[in-house]
């Protein structure tokens, strides 16, 4: 070891740690809260899920002592393997993959069940960080954009069939690091718009999206400076090919899209006109959404207070200790415990940020950047999810939903790069 | 650029989220969600409702139990259908009906099967109802009336409609209120308050404990008493005597303005309106076109009072002036308006105040409201003068009685025959029909009732009401113990009542006096029309009477209205008679009297503008 144990814990940035811990802290209370029950209370109990989420807590407490003592450039010099193993362990998971609630995505350890996407996460912010890192890669070659984004890419492909589109969806926001390290505007900018015109498509329909698209370039055209050439060709061509892609969204969406994919969109977007069957389809199909709603309304400013609420008790919200856990807080907490734990998670990604940019060394602030991509995903869905601004897609809340394998690897995700930055001194010597 | 979008992103995410939490938690917050939470269950505690006496402390009504059967669609298991129907007494399609009924309502939650079993249904039931899982018996409570009369003063309760849940958030659907008479002007005394208990459920609807222990719960609280003015053996007495007569009377005690007796005919027993029968019952009664027993006439047959109006005609000329007691006006069997003759049966004759009441003499009347109107220099003058003490009796308004429907009536003023005859258009003589209680003159059997109480306390009168007691107590409501003045000074009201004596002694009604008991009265023989396939058809004369006793200190001022009766001294003034005996004897000497007043009904009379064929009228009874 070139890092005495002490330096470490001296140069740790504490305040992310302090964050970390809160959020944990927070996130135990409120599983406590909604899986308790009044015959067992203790909090000790292994058989209960706050009782194992306690368990997974001391394991992650361990893992973080770990991390810690090994050495920084351990994670660097041994990205690659992890990567390799975790795309072996994606695969094996069609072999011997257990299912639960329809997805196999976990192996059975006996004592624990293993979610290898999980450590895939891991693994491939690592793996991306080394790969861009390298002396050898130049973002601005296509060639190499192609094998950085197929790094994200082949561990995303291999978790959608499990079936589990959320989790492969968290891989797409590694592009961030990509983009960060000088992945050319257009990337982006297309992304933007393609969902641009899905949404539009399906409010408005294709041809009003034509005639809207088409007016902007007429105006465009009109208030241009006379000294500026317009390409007819390429204008056109991305104008039929815009019109083309929003053609094309309704065939997808009503032909490859399954019903329940249509109702979660028909729903977010407010598809359905008539309040009442708006309401309707709210309290069925969007129930889960619709009971996480009304329980965080009903906590109000303040909350009903720590075990007193009444939906949560009632395990009306469906899935409240893992996705929906964020509902419990908005019930039992009010709006002070909602503020409270989205300033926390703003405070810590913009943490994250700062000590990202401060990196020297190259790999460093290329994984941080793939931490904070995986974390500001995971939240923003979660929680969009929960509060009804965005559709359904099931993820955890990172260090706050029960389970095991997710708070273990969001722990280590995030103190490997906790490490990485209180080494960052001793990459100059 | 590239440095700062991650962070700018993850600020405005986390504003969007705090935007969203606020207009959550914040603005969409309401502070009574207690009531809207799914997870809390409100189980009531219902309070029996008050019992209602009679002014001599006997029951009049009180509650019975009722059995529901009920189902939990989820819980039924295959079972002898014929044999259960049989049990409960319906048919197997309403069995299954129902069943279905309460499936679609929810699987695991109870419906109302068949409601309201009788006690005696309930405990053939009781012992076999454990074979039939999924089903079972669930008691509440119903009114019970131990006595058959009063339908229309006592009410009924129904149960609460979506317009009474908007209005009032006590009511949850389902519960019982007061829908008319007492049940509902006294509702909230009556209804007591309902505890109710807190329970935490989950989302498959179990119980899984209190909330909040049970900080939250509340007691029920006991309805109260209510002992009402009603007497009840008068009520009773009153309502046998109207079998088969169309109209209302209103007993009165003068001294306090309690209501003795509220009588309509015809009317129904209150029992009707209780239990598996109910809404077929009330269907039957509430169709009834004809006899209309749900229509309270006591309070609400707004119609021409006839000559007992007279009396207060003599009142306002006395105190204007007008006449003195010894003032005579002749009558040529009749008076005339202009040229037009206008009848009078008192025989003719010099008339004073005392014999123009006691014989009804339409000419003396006449000629005593005209001399009222000649005091003023306008008749528009003379009508505002008329009215204010017309409406010092009460007249013309809702009288402010404790019931919860009424009339006002009417007392024409100078407006109203502006409207008709147009501006100095008219004159005494035009609206001279006023002065024998004809015309445009309405009133209710109470107000006639009060009237007459005015005219037996010489001047005032309490606003009639039928509360007395609350929980045993006495009720102080300055409304009602507080006396109303009329307009017209003491003095004069005693040459009328002794007219009025006159009547029974050598008048109108003097084949109608009781031993032993001095009473004053009045007849009143009331022409009326109708509509019949859109032509004006006269009908039978009402028949009204109203009467006080004794005539020094009186204990019970009376008003009878009769439809079609013929002449007041007929069915009026012979219900009015045998009415103040019993009150105030408490039998009746008369039999004969009495037996033919039981006997004799009007029947035939009321089918008459319904046969479809031309018919007599005011013929001969007996």
């Amino acid at each position: 070891m070139s890092v005495s144990g002490k330096s470490v814990l001296k140069r740790l940035d504490w305040f992310s740690v302090l964050i970390y811990i809160s959020l944990v802290f927070i996130g135990w209370i409120n599983i406590y809260s909604s899986t308790f029950t009044e015959d067992n209370p203790s909090i000790f109990n292994f058989a209960s899920l706050h009782g194992k989420q306690l368990f997974f807590i001391g394991t992650s407490a361990v893992a973080i002592i770990i991390i810690l003592a090994l050495e920084a450039n351990f994670y660097e010099r041994f990205s690659s393997l992890f990567y390799i193993i975790s795309l072996a362990l994606l695969l094996g998971l069609f072999v011997f993959g257990k299912t639960i609630a329809g997805a196999t995505s976990w192996y059975d350890l006996g004592f624990f069940n293993l979610q290898p996407s999980e450590f895939a996460k891991v693994a491939t912010a690592l793996a991306l960080a080394k790969y861009l890192s390298d002396i050898q890669t130049d973002i601005k070659r296509q060639k190499d954009q192609m094998v950085s984004i197929l790094i994200i890419l082949i561990p995303a492909f291999l978790i959608i069939p499990q079936p589990d589109p959320g989790s492969a969806l968290v891989f797409f926001a590694l592009i961030f690091v990509i983009f960060r390290e000088g992945l050319p505007l257009y990337y982006l900018s297309i992304g933007v718009m393609v969902i641009l015109i899905f949404i539009l498509t399906l409010m408005f329909g294709t041809i009003w999206v034509a005639i809207i698209l088409g007016l902007l370039l007429a105006l465009f055209l009109l208030l241009k400076k006379p000294s500026f050439k317009v390409p007819v060709i390429p204008v056109t061509l991305i104008y039929v090919a815009v019109v083309l892609f929003s053609l094309s969204v309704n065939f997808v969406y009503n032909s490859v899209f399954e019903q329940r994919h249509r109702d979660r969109f028909g729903l977010w977007l407010r598809l359905e006109k008539d309040p009442k069957k708006l309401e309707e389809i709210r309290k069925t199909i969007g129930y889960n959404t619709y009971q996480s709603e009304k329980a965080i309304e009903s906590g109000g400013k303040y909350g009903k207070g720590f075990l007193e609420g009444t939906r949560t008790k009632g395990d009306f919200v469906p899935e409240q200790h893992t996705d929906y856990i964020f509902s419990t807080v908005g019930e039992e907490w009010g709006f002070i415990g909602t503020a409270t734990v989205v300033i926390l998670f703003t405070l810590m990604l913009l943490r994250l940020v700062h000590l990202a940019e401060r990196q020297k060394n190259a790999f460093s602030r290329m994984y941080g950047y793939g931490v904070i991509s995986i974390l500001f995903i995971h939240y923003f869905i979660n929680i969009g999810m929960v509060i009804g601004v965005l559709p359904t897609i099931g993820i955890p809340l990172p260090f706050f939903s029960y389970g095991g394998s997710g708070l273990l690897f969001f722990t280590a995700l995030l103190f490997i790069f906790l490490k990485l930055d209180a080494n960052r001194l001793n990459e100059l010597t | 650029m590239r440095k700062i979008l991650l962070s700018s992103i993850i600020l405005l995410v986390g504003i969007t989220f705090i935007g969203r939490l606020s207009y959550l938690q914040i603005f969409s917050f309401s502070p009574n969600q207690i009531l809207e939470d799914p997870a809390i269950k409100k189980v009531y505690d219902y309070p029996e409702r008050g019992y209602i006496y009679d002014r001599n402390g006997e029951l009049l009504v009180a509650n019975q139990p009722a059995y529901d059967v009920m189902v939990i669609p989820r819980e039924v298991k295959p079972l002898d259908t014929l044999a259960f129907c049989n049990l409960l007494g319906i048919d197997k399609e309403r069995f299954v009906s129902q069943l279905k009924k309460a499936r679609v309502y929810s699987p695991r939650l109870p419906s109302v099967l068949v409601p309201q079993l009788s006690k005696e249904d309930y405990g053939r039931l009781q012992e076999k109802m454990r074979r039939f899982e999924g089903f079972y018996i669930q008691k509440r409570s119903l009114r019970y009336y131990d006595t058959n009369s009063g339908a229309n003063v006592l009410g009924y309760i129904s149960e609460v409609n979506e317009w009474d849940l908007e209005r009032n958030p006590s009511y949850a659907a389902g519960e019982l209120k007061g829908t008319t008479g007492i049940e509902k002007e006294y509702e909230s005394i009556l209804r007591g308050r309902k505890g109710v208990k807190h329970i935490q459920k989950d989302r498959f609807n179990r119980d899984i404990g209190p909330y909040k222990d049970g900080t939250l719960d509340t007691l029920p609280e006991q309805g109260k008493q209510i002992t009402v003015t009603i007497d009840k053996l008068l009520q009773e007495y009153g309502e046998k005597l109207m079998t088969g007569k169309h109209g209302g009377v209103v007993a009165i005690e003068p001294a306090t303005g309690e209501i003795l007796a509220l009588i309509s005919g015809p009317t129904y027993d209150p029992a009707l309106l209780v239990g598996r029968e109910r809404s077929k019952n009330y269907s039957k009664l509430h169709y009834d076109t004809i006899s209309k027993p749900t229509f309270d006439r006591s309070i609400l047959a707004s119609q021409s009072p006839g000559s007992p109006f007279k009396t207060l005609n003599a009142l306002v000329a006395l105190q204007e002036g007008a006449i003195t007691p010894e003032t005579t006006i002749h009558c040529y069997n009749g008076f005339y308006v202009g040229k037009r003759k206008r009848g009078c049966h008192c025989g003719g004759g010099s008339r004073n105040l005392n014999s123009g009441i006691y014989l009804s003499c339409n000419a003396y009347f006449a000629g005593t409201f005209r001399k009222i109107y000649d005091q003023f220099p306008t008749s528009a003058e003379a009508m505002d003068v008329w009215e204010k003490h017309m409406k010092s009796f009460g007249l013309g308004t809702f009288l402010g009685y404790d019931l919860p429907t009424g009339r006002p009536g009417r007392i024409p003023n100078k407006e109203y025959y502006n409207r008709i005859y147009g501006e100095k258009r008219w004159s005494s003589s035009t609206i001279i029909s006023n002065s024998i209680g004809q015309g445009e003159v309405e009133v209710t059997p109470i107000q006639l009732a009060n009237m007459t109480a005015a005219i037996a306390n010489r001047g005032h009168y309490f606003t009639p009401h039928v509360l007395k007691k609350i929980g045993g107590e006495n009720i102080s409501i300055p409304e009602f113990t507080k006396a109303k003045h009329t307009t017209i000074d003491k003095k004069h009201f005693e040459p009328v009542a002794h007219g009025m004596a006159e009547v029974y002694k050598k008048g109108t009604a003097s084949r109608l006096q009781i031993e032993g008991i001095e009473i004053a009265g009045k007849t009143g023989t009331v022409e009326n029309f109708t509509r019949i396939d859109g032509v004006r058809t006269q009908l039978t004369d009402n028949s009204v009477f109203v009467a006080f006793a004794p005539v020094d200190n009186p204990k019970i001022a009376i008003a009878v209205y009769i439809e079609n009766g013929y002449f007041g001294s007929r069915f009026a003034g012979h219900i009015a008679s045998l009415m103040i005996e019993k009150y105030l004897k408490g039998e009746i000497t008369r039999v004969d009297l009495e037996k033919r007043m039981l006997e004799k009904t009007l029947e035939e009379e009321y089918a008459k503008p319904y046969s479809g064929q031309p018919f007599k009228i005011n013929e001969r009874v007996w």
